[in-house]
């Protein structure tokens, strides 16, 4: 069975006035089907208000869908009683660093999921050592979190992740607030532990070049999941993206460019190496 | 301004005041005060100072970044002072126009600034040699018992180690709107009191959207990391007595005692006279 | 008309255990017209140093003129310079206040002293050209998307008619057509209206796209400073930084090592194209 099975899930934002009278109802999800598989790190692309931030937080519980289905990790996400082991889980980064440090010391902030769901003393400071190791971080484990940079902080959530021992990690824009360097911290960093621990990472972005390194990309818009494919599959299909608010890597789309004015690079290509190589076959 | 205030901020280190149990330093403290205000006398005053000098060396923190602390509250201490020196009714020293100043007057002021100057640096101690997190575990089990009658202990000291995690970036994010709507042509400095007041409008309403903006981030991010209040959590530190703490109770006890006894020694020697 | 900065040193947190020289002997000519990317890696000294254009943080040293006058003069009025030049924070959404929008973009001429009229004719005129749809203007402007929060900011520093506009990373957090929309935007309000503009972006992409001079900045000092081609020639120079040049040019670079004769100073898709084309019709001829 698939890791995570979701089955037309329909997630409806209702805006009401002073009064409490319906003013506007927003489908943030519109029948949106996945099937993701254990170990598989997957993006979801989405312009701003897509809903692929409302579809991650129905990964985890956040919210409940109201309507279809989602199993995860072979649990019902509708059930009640399997909130808690699911969102152990599937653990979440959130976007903005700073919102989502709760203590003011690194080593404490990543001990708070293991206090929450009752891990021993002694096994909280063991799965501390291993998360800050596995993204990087011992260094700074006694460290106050406000003078560490973006993607530090982002990886000191990351471990905090790491702490509950899930299955699954979902990042939720977890890069849209840093710079380059921060931004490729993040990624080396979760694609690390998607290679090396088999970890299920589904990674949610509007940056292309992020989408790149992953097996599978989703892509949504106006709550409804438009296409799935490959990375390949997706980017030599610029148009479509356009018309979502989105764009394609610039080497994908020079060489896209390239093909138009009548140079027979192939379609597709996701990386300079990649066109470099093209280029000079035919050169 | 704010940013001299070394109240609530820690200082690392590894000295034997930083490692004691949060709960001894909070008992310690709230002892200290007291006995700050129970001395009448030069003996209990040498005492309290004999005590506070030999806290302030074992801490390891530098002195001087403790006395910095206290330019925060100069102005209240010269208010103090000179109230204490005029208004004091006595033997007069010295007068002029409607103004005397009474030996009582002087004797009073000295020690009540004395005694302000002892509380920031006795409780800025505190503060300097222990982390947010053992301050507000060791008040959460410390009042424990207060459960019983109905107090969220823990939902409170949750909410204390929350706010201190977020002072520093609110201060910086004032910083910022501030500085926005500058570039705006905004005035926060002159005009009159209400001017000055509405000046604030384009400043605050920004900050209290921001404030709920990042309560409500973070009540998710909690959720998602399975916070679901006190019940059925551990603890990465648990506090635990040592002997370290078991020896200092008996300090701190034979301490208070010694106060009182000064105090009363000064009674006696009251009576004699 | 021109922003000269002389030797402009400044120091945070002066005497504290943060202390840190933001800005080192920085000498700068700003002419009127140009549009000019700054970039270099977090804490390069970017932000301090477009706060000392419009006055908000003042030099340790140095001096800064705006248009030949010494901003440090005791009767320099520092509301004029700061309607004069106007700064865009990041994530200026975040600066939104009032009950509407149009309400908030008014907050500016108003500081400034305009007449009601003046006032509400500013705020019409700016709001139509960051192009917001006019159902927004008499909206909370919290009710908007992310993307038209930030025009709505960008709208109410250009409501003080500046006639430097200086934007810190203005994109930051925007899905690509967003992002594209804003730069589209301040581009044509540079060709149009004749603003100075500095772009202060992580983008290699965006700046080389757009701007006709690009200053990098590292540890407080300008590193570089010329055109973008120019600029990225030194890419090995922007790594050891910690930044990068455009994709194209690591291409171009990479193409002629393997002895296709491209140009290496482009810095755009589209002369990266054309280049490329270039040196493809080449080989047929030579043939």
């Amino acid at each position: 069975m698939n890791f995570i099975e979701a089955r037309k899930l329909v997630y409806e934002y209702i805006r009401r006035d002073e009064e409490e009278n319906v003013e506007g109802i927003t489908t943030a999800l519109d029948n949106v089907s996945l099937s993701i598989k254990q170990g598989e790190f997957v993006a979801v692309l989405g312009h701003n208000g897509s809903g692929k931030s409302t579809l991650a937080k129905h990964l985890n519980v956040l919210l409940q869908a109201g309507e279809g289905t989602l199993w995860i990790d072979g649990k019902d996400a509708g059930d009640k009683e399997n909130v808690w082991e699911i969102r152990k889980n599937t653990g979440m980064v959130f976007q903005n660093p700073d919102n989502q440090i709760i203590a003011g010391v690194v080593e404490e902030d990543v001990a708070f999921g293991p206090e929450n769901i009752g891990v021993p003393t002694d096994e909280i400071w063991k799965r501390v050592e291993r998360s800050l190791e596995s993204v990087g971080m011992t260094a700074y484990r006694e460290h106050s979190p406000n003078r560490l940079s973006g993607g530090q902080k982002q990886r000191v959530a990351i471990a905090g992740v790491m702490a509950m021992e899930p299955k699954c990690i979902v990042m939720d824009e977890s890069t849209a607030m840093l710079d380059p360097n921060g931004r490729n911290e993040v990624l080396e960093a979760v694609m690390g532990l998607n290679q090396e621990k088999h970890i299920t990472v589904i990674w949610i972005t509007h940056y292309m070049e992020e989408v790149v390194q992953a097996d599978r990309v989703y892509v949504m818009d106006k709550g409804k999941v438009v296409m799935e494919g490959t990375p390949r599959e997706i980017f030599s299909q610029a148009d479509i993206l356009k018309a979502c608010r989105l764009d394609v890597p610039q080497v994908t789309l020079l060489a896209h460019e390239l093909r138009k004015a009548g140079i027979k690079v192939p379609e597709g290509i996701l990386t300079r190496q990649e066109l470099v190589e093209a280029l000079c076959q035919l050169y | 301004m704010l940013r001299d205030i070394t109240i609530g901020q820690y200082y690392p280190s590894n000295s034997i005041i930083h490692r004691l149990d949060s709960r001894v330093k909070l008992v310690g403290t709230l002892a200290y005060v007291l006995s700050l205000f129970l001395f009448r006398n030069v003996f209990g005053f040498a005492a309290v100072t004999f005590g506070l000098a030999v806290l302030v060396k074992m801490s390891k923190v530098p002195f001087r970044y403790m006395v910095k602390g206290l330019r925060a509250i100069v102005i209240i201490l010269v208010m103090t002072g000179l109230f204490n020196v005029f208004l004091t009714p006595g033997e007069p020293l010295w007068s002029f126009w409607k103004f005397t100043i009474t030996q009582e007057g002087l004797k009073n002021a000295g020690f009540m600034i004395i005694r302000l100057v002892y509380l920031i640096l006795g409780s800025s101690l505190l503060t300097l040699t222990t982390t947010p997190n053992q301050l507000t575990d060791g008040m959460e089990k410390g009042l424990r018992p207060l459960n019983k009658i109905g107090v969220p202990v823990h939902e409170v000291s949750m909410m204390m180690s929350i706010a201190l995690r977020f002072i520093p970036i609110l201060v910086e994010e004032t910083d910022k709107i501030m500085k926005a709507q500058l570039a705006r042509g905004a005035d926060f400095e002159s005009g009159n009191l209400i001017k000055k007041a509405k000046a604030m409008v384009p400043l605050l309403v920004p900050l209290f959207i921001s404030a709920f903006r990042r309560a409500n981030d973070l009540a998710l991010a909690m959720e998602a990391r399975c916070y679901r209040g006190g019940e059925g959590r551990t603890k990465m530190k648990p506090l635990k007595y040592e002997k370290r703490d078991r020896a200092a109770y008996l300090i701190i006890g034979g301490y208070f005692i010694g106060i009182i006894l000064l105090r009363m020694l000064n009674f006696n020697f009251h009576i004699e006279n | 008309m021109s922003i000269i900065l002389d030797k402009v040193s400044y120091v945070y947190g002066r005497k504290t255990a943060y202390e840190k020289q933001a800005l080192r002997n920085i000498s700068l000519k700003i002419e009127d017209g140009e549009f000019i990317g700054l970039i270099g890696h977090t804490g390069s000294g970017k932000s301090t140093l477009i706060q000392h254009l419009n006055g908000l943080l003042q030099a340790d040293s140095g001096g800064i003129y705006y248009n030949g006058r010494d901003i440090y003069e005791t009767d320099y009025d520092k509301k004029e310079l700061r309607s004069k030049v106007g700064l865009v924070f990041q994530y200026p959404e975040h600066q939104l206040f009032e009950t509407t929008v149009f309400e908030d973009v008014c907050f500016g001429p108003r500081n400034l002293g305009l007449s009601k009229k003046e006032t509400e004719l500013r705020a019409f005129g700016v709001l139509r050209s960051v192009g917001l749809p006019e159902e927004c203007w008499y909206q909370s402007p919290f009710t908007l998307s992310g993307g038209q929060k930030r025009r709505a900011a960008i709208a109410g520093v250009l409501a003080m008619k500046p006639e430097v506009l200086i934007l810190d990373e203005p994109t930051a957090g925007l899905d690509p057509k967003g992002r594209d929309e804003i730069l589209e935007q301040v581009a044509s309000m540079h060709r149009e209206l004749h603003m100075t503009v500095i772009l202060v972006s992580h983008s290699m992409e965006d700046v080389a796209r757009y701007v006709n001079r690009l200053i990098v900045m590292n540890q407080g000092s300008i590193l570089l400073d010329g055109r973008p081609g120019e600029v990225f020639q030194y890419y090995r120079e922007l790594e050891a930084v910690g930044l990068a040049a455009p994709q194209v040019t690591y291409l171009m670079h990479e193409l002629q090592q393997r002895g296709i004769p491209v140009d290496t100073g482009v810095t755009t898709l589209e002369e990266a194209k054309e280049s490329i084309l270039q040196a493809f019709s080449g080989r047929t001829r030579s043939r």
